[in-house]
Formats: C-alpha cells, sequence, structure tokens
C-alpha cells in the first residue's frame, strides 16, 4: 500500500509524468497544441449544425447576461464533457498503458493515473481561457468568475481521478471495461444537458400510471450539475447554486474514497495480471 | 552484528497458473466467477537476511523463485505470506531492461527512471552526463529507446540504475549482456559499491561470476530456500548437486558426467618428467589426463580449472580456446598441458579437470578437485597477489641487478 510518505517522494515523479504527458500529446503532429483546440471546436461546429440549425433547439437567455447564443451554450457543456470522456478513458487506461513500468519498477502506481487525469485537467483549462476570451467578444466580462471556475474545475479532476482510479484498477483484472465504458458514456453524454437545455426535461413523467419525479432523478447525475455550475459562472455570470455545489463535491469526495479503495486493494497484484 | 540491508521474513508467493488466460467479463460470468486456473508456490516459505555492505548471490535452476524473490523485494510483487525489508533506496535492474518507455528518447527516459527513485531534477542534472557516458550512449541519447538493440537498452538501464547511488542495488540475469567492455565496466562499478559499503543483491546463472563477485549465495529449488552460506560452499554443493547424470565413482569431491569418455588420472609433471606435487614458481610442468573413451569421441575438449583453496579461479585453459581440440579420441591415450613457465606464487591449488562436447555444454567427464598441488617459491620471486607477470623493472632505462635479501 501506498503510504502517504511515498505520496510525497513521489512529488517529483509526478511532475515528471505530467509534463510528460503534456508534451507527449501533440508531439508527432504538426499543428501541436492546436489540437486541443480544433478538436472541441469542430466538434462543437458540428453539434451546432445539428441540433440548433436543423434540429432547433434553442439555448436558454442568460440571466443576467442576455446572452443567447448556441455554440457559447454548447461549449460550456461540450468542454467539461471532453474532459470526462477523455480523462476517464485515457486514466483508467494508464496501468495497461506503462505496464512496462509497473512490471520493472516500484513506485506507488496511482501516480499514473493522477498524472494522465492532470493533464487532461490543464488541457481542459487551457481550452476554457480560449473560451474565455471568446465571450468577450460576444460581451461577457467572466474575469469574476474564472477563480470559482477553477475551484469547480479542482473538484471535477477529483471526480474524474476517483472514477478513473477505481475503473481503472477493475479494468486490470477485466479488459472488458473499458469497452463497456465506451457504450456507457454515449448514453451517459445524452443524459446530460450538453446539446440541450435542462428544461427539456420534465419535472414528472408518467410511467406505467406511475408518476415519476423525473427531474430530481435526472439530476442524481452530478455531470447535470458540473455543467450547470459552469454554465452558470460563464453563461449567465452568476453564482452557482449552493446545492449544486454540496453535491458534487460530495459525489466527488466519496467517488474518490470508493475508487481509491479499490485501487489499492488491487494495486498488489497489478505486477503479475498485467 | 552486522546491518541486515535487505531480509525476507517466511516469504511466499503463489502464482496463477491460467489454463486460458481469463481477462474478459464474458468468460467469468459464464463459468459464474471462476475462472480456471491452478495455484502454485513459487516461493515457499523463504527467509533470508542480507547483511549491510555484501554482495549477495541468487541461484537455482529456471523457475526456481529467483526473479520472483528479488521483484519481491523490489516491492514489484507483493508476497502472499511474510514479509521482505529493505533499508535505504532500492534500485532494481530485472531481466531485460528496466522500466523505460519505449516512445521516450533515452534522456527523458533517464528523468523519468530517476524521478522513480526519488532523485530531484537537479540530482539528475548533476548526474545525466555520467550516466550517458558509462552507458557509451552520447550519440543516441535523443533517440526513442524503442530503437536501441538490446545490449544498448540493458546498458542506459544498468547505467541509470547504478548511477542514481542506490543504497541497495537489485540486479537481475542482465551482466551476461552487453560487450566485453561494458561488462568490465560493470565488474569496476560493483567493486566501487561494494566499497561504498552498498548492497547488492544478483542473480545469474554464470557460476563462475558469482562465485567470485558474491560473499554469500542462496539457492532456491522450486521456490524453497535450500541453502544460505559462503559463496564457494554453495556453489560447490550446488555444482555437485545437479549435475549428477550418471555419477561416475568419486575418489575426488565430486564427479559428474555421462561417462563416455573418461580422465583416469590427472598428474603434474615436474621438472624431471616425475609425477609431482610440488612445483616451484617459474618451473617448466606438464599437467598429464589419462583418459579412456567406451566409444569414439568427436571433438572432445579437454579443460582444467586452477583455483586457490577458498575457491578463487585463478586461470581456465582448454583446448577450444587454445584451438588444439582434437577431431576424435577412442580408447586410451593422455592429453598434455605443458606450461613453460609456471606462473602462480607460492600457495595452495586446487585443480577440476574435465571433458566436454564441443560445445563445453555436455560433459562426458568432470572431476571437481581432482587434484591439490603446492607451489613453492621461486623465481619471479613476487609476494603479492595469485600470479606473477614476470615482468623486468627498469629504473631511468637501467636494469638492476638482483639484490641479495641481506646485505
Ligand atoms: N506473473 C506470473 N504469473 C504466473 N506465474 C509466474 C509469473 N511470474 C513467474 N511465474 C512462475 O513462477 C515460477 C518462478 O519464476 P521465476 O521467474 O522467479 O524463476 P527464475 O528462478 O527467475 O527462473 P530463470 O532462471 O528462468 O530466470 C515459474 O514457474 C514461473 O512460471
Ligand atoms: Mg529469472
Amino acid at each position: 500500500m501506498a503510504s502517504v510518505s511515498e505520496l510525497v517522494e513521489a512529488r517529483e515523479l509526478f511532475r515528471n509524468l505530467t509534463l510528460r504527458e503534456l508534451r507527449g500529446k501533440y508531439k508527432q503532429s504538426t499543428l501541436g497544441w492546436a489540437w486541443s483546440m480544433i478538436n472541441p471546436l469542430a466538434t462543437m461546429l458540428i453539434f451546432a449544425v445539428i441540433f440548433h440549425y436543423v434540429l432547433k433547439v434553442e439555448p436558454p437567455t442568460g440571466k443576467p447576461s442576455g446572452l443567447h447564443s448556441f455554440p457559447f451554450f454548447l461549449l460550456c457543456g461540450l468542454l467539461p464533457w471532453n474532459f470526462l470522456s477523455v480523462g476517464l478513458t485515457a486514466g483508467m487506461g494508464a496501468p495497461l498503458a506503462n505496464a512496462g513500468l509497473i512490471k520493472k519498477v516500484y513506485f506507488p502506481r496511482e501516480v499514473l493515473t493522477a498524472s494522465v487525469v492532470t493533464s487532461w485537467a490543464v488541457q481542459f483549462a487551457i481550452e476554457l481561457v480560449v473560451v474565455v476570451i471568446a465571450f468577450l467578444f460576444v460581451g461577457n466580462v467572466t474575469f469574476q468568475w474564472l477563480p470559482a471556475v477553477v475551484m469547480v474545475i479542482l473538484i471535477q479532476t477529483v471526480f474524474v481521478y476517483g472514477l478513473a482510479l477505481g475503473l481503472g484498477a477493475i479494468n486490470v483484472y477485466f479488459r472488458d471495461v473499458q469497452h463497456f465504458l465506451g457504450i456507457a458514456m454515449q448514453l451517459w453524454f445524452y443524459a446530460t444537458p450538453i446539446v440541450y437545455p435542462i428544461t427539456l426535461i420534465p419535472a414528472h413523467a408518467k410511467l406505467f400510471g406511475h408518476s415519476l419525479p423525473m427531474r430530481a432523478l435526472y439530476e442524481l447525475n452530478p455531470m447535470v450539475r458540473f455543467v450547470a455550475m459552469y454554465r452558470d459562472l460563464l453563461y449567465n455570470l452568476r453564482w452557482f447554486s449552493l446545492a449544486d455545489f454540496l453535491y458534487v463535491t460530495g459525489v466527488a469526495v466519496v467517488t474518490l474514497a470508493i475508487g481509491r479503495g479499490i485501487f489499492l486493494r488491487l494495486e498488489p497484484r497489478f505486477a503479475e495480471e498485467l | 552484528m552486522s546491518e541486515v540491508a535487505v531480509s525476507a521474513e517466511h516469504v511466499s508467493k503463489r502464482f496463477r497458473l491460467y489454463h486460458e488466460r481469463n481477462n474478459s467479463l464474458k468468460v467469468t460470468l459464464m463459468r459464474r466467477g471462476r475462472a480456471k486456473f491452478e495455484e502454485f508456490w513459487a516461493l515457499d516459505d523463504v527467509s533470508l537476511e542480507v547483511p549491510k555492505g555484501t554482495t549477495f548471490g541468487l541461484i537455482g535452476e529456471n523457475g526456481s523463485g529467483k526473479s520472483t524473490l528479488l521483484k519481491c523485494m523490489a516491492k514489484i510483487l507483493h508476497p502472499d505470506k511474510g514479509i521482505t525489508n529493505v533499508n535505504g533506496k532500492v534500485s532494481a535492474l530485472l531481466e531485460v531492461g528496466a522500466g523505460f518507455h519505449p516512445e521516450l528518447s533515452g534522456r527523458d527516459n533517464i528523468y523519468l527512471n530517476g524521478s522513480i527513485l526519488g532523485l530531484s531534477k537537479k540530482e539528475l542534472d548533476a548526474k545525466f552526463d555520467t550516466i550517458v557516458e558509462f552507458a557509451g550512449l552520447e550519440q543516441f541519447i535523443d533517440a526513442p529507446v524503442k530503437n536501441y538493440s538490446s545490449g544498448m537498452y540493458v546498458r542506459l538501464g544498468f547505467s541509470v540504475a547504478i548511477n542514481v547511488e542506490p543504497d541497495v542495488l537489485l540486479v537481475d540475469e542482465v551482466l551476461a549482456v552487453g560487450d566485453e567492455n561494458f561488462q568490465r565496466k560493470c565488474g569496476e562499478k560493483f567493486a566501487e559499491l561494494r566499497e561504498q559499503g552498498k548492497t547488492i543483491v544478483v542473480v545469474s546463472h554464470a557460476l563462475g561470476t558469482m562465485r567470485n563477485l558474491c560473499d554469500h549465495i542462496a539457492l532456491l529449488d522450486h521456490g524453497v530456500l535450500k541453502k544460505v552460506g559462503p559463496a564457494t560452499e554453495v556453489i560447490d554443493n550446488y555444482v555437485s548437486g545437479t549435475h549428477t547424470d550418471r555419477i561416475a565413482d568419486g575418489d575426488a569431491d565430486a564427479r559428474w558426467g555421462s561417462g563416455e569418455a573418461r580422465i583416469d588420472k590427472i598428474e603434474i609433471l615436474g621438472l624431471n618428467g616425475q609425477p609431482t606435487s610440488i612445483v616451484h614458481t617459474g618451473d617448466r610442468c606438464t599437467f598429464r589426463y589419462h583418459y579412456s573413451t567406451t566409444e569414439a569421441i568427436k571433438r572432445p575438449v579437454f579443460g582444467l580449472a586452477v583455483s586457490t583453496v577458498d575457491g578463487t579461479l585463478v586461470a581456465g585453459p582448454n583446448t577450444r580456446d587454445a584451438g588444439a581440440v582434437p577431431e576424435k579420441i577412442d580408447g586410451t591415450g593422455h592429453v598434455d598441458l605443458t606450461v613453460s613457465k609456471l606462473l602462480l606464487l607460492p600457495g595452495r591449488y586446487s585443480i577440476d579437470v574435465g571433458i566436454f562436447d564441443f560445445t563445453c555444454v555436455h560433459p562426458f567427464d568432470f572431476r571437481q578437485h581432482a587434484l591439490r598441488f603446492d607451489v613453492e617459491a621461486g623465481q619471479p620471486h613476487d609476494t603479492q597477489g595469485l600470479v606473477s607477470l614476470d615482468g623486468t623493472w627498469t629504473v631511468n632505462g637501467a636494469t638492476l641487478r638482483l639484490t641479495p635479501d641481506s646485505p
């Protein structure tokens, strides 16, 4: 088991691995880091065309910002989603991707997952910086909300890290987990108000004659809350609700505790299972 | 009581042997969670202590658990029972290659591996040049390590592992890789580490090297610790235990081989051509094998190993290295090794003799400690070391006359 002192000693390693991830990301491509912007922008354009112009999904008007723009509405949900999606996939694959290291040297293995997730968090932050600048052109001055945005990023990072640890450890034993994840992520994407406003989800719905509290169930999904928080801060220019904040913090902490628990339990046999 | 650097207490390690590798959930679900596997103990209640500052060897047959034990010491594997303890910083070089990332350059890998071993960027900057120079990879350091040859890979791994100044160095079967030049450098580095009081645990099948390198050796057999003790003793015990194909009669300490050719007698002929057990430094002498065969043997290799009584190998001439392998032997006869000037210094020596096939793998007959003999003072008259170099000293170009001991 990785003791705290080992984790402190692994600081340098964590830094190195994170830098390696960041540097290596676009190493052999000509456009390099520009890809980190091109990718989400391309997705954004595709979704904007399909959902806004073809399917006529209307974005809500920002209160109090008064902003009414589907692309910006979309970006506030899409970027956090991308972070979850790639951070989780890559973080979960970290033990497999580094089998060579794990079988040859000892170090607290969770550093691998931590550095991968952190590198994607950094990339997410950089993407948000670009978006923040773009917001200026449509009149949303977001600077005063940025400290709060950073805090939400941190909470989301803890959440993604916890998930990646737990699933990544199980994935060493059952490689199917990563394939299941592909399907689960698609479901999760549409269960989160990214390409549509949350107002499309009714408060109650009738199912087999029973009335279901649809919206309340829907809001159990922590990503619903995360997206709402980013939108409040960047699109609406207002504080997120305390309920959202408490809920995601709670979920992040519990996910980390469980994920890390699973990871530390399974970690000792990694070297022989890989 | 000396300090203990590495210890294993009742360490047992169990592995699963899957009949069908089962990484898919489908298979698991279909079998209701029970994959088909057998369990076996790769290590069974192994306890040992490695004193600080010593070199400790692990030997045993393939699959006896040496690498597993080393990995437990390095904390890469987690024993199912018992614990291993290491005092100080560990650096491990296991089987082929260190933990390198194939896509990264040698340079990045040095920093990566260094930081895994807990070194800061600053410390690594300071050591970087030494590491690269020791590995002899100046030209390749910015190429991705996936493009390295296996020798280069190991050299870099070894160079990182020893230059990060670990307290305990764990080395598995890597000494054999690398060219002669590099092996020599490794040998020197080992000696240096020992002088600095570092502890080394090494796994190797090269018993000759192990005999010279190690203070103590542990012998593993199917995961069970069979013997621990001084290097020479354990190796001799192991060697005589493993090669008993068809053991011939034993007037000597130990003897083994398949028996198609036998060494009936080995003798040393002195100056006068008569058998003797005492020779003098600088004398001419002959080692004579009397052999007999049960069938014709093609290209047999006759070998001789001269060791001190404490087990240090001094010389190991054989007919293959000398390019003097007879085409075939049949019946009885004798083979002589004539030494025109025996440069051994005074002391007691023991010789092992053997007849092998041309590959030197298969022994027809091997006799350990077949003969002991004494060397007495002669000319040259050195007092230090095992052999004389038979050199001539000159001072300012002038050869000095031998001075008598007393004025
Ligand atoms: N990850 C693993 N899973 C299952 N069995 C393993 C694993 N690693 C090693 N074993 C088994 O454990 C036993 C001991 O292996 P180990 O590698 O320690 O042997 P060794 O003494 O180092 O042998 P060699 O001289 O060939 O290097 C072997 O039977 C091997 O098949
Ligand atoms: Mg081995």
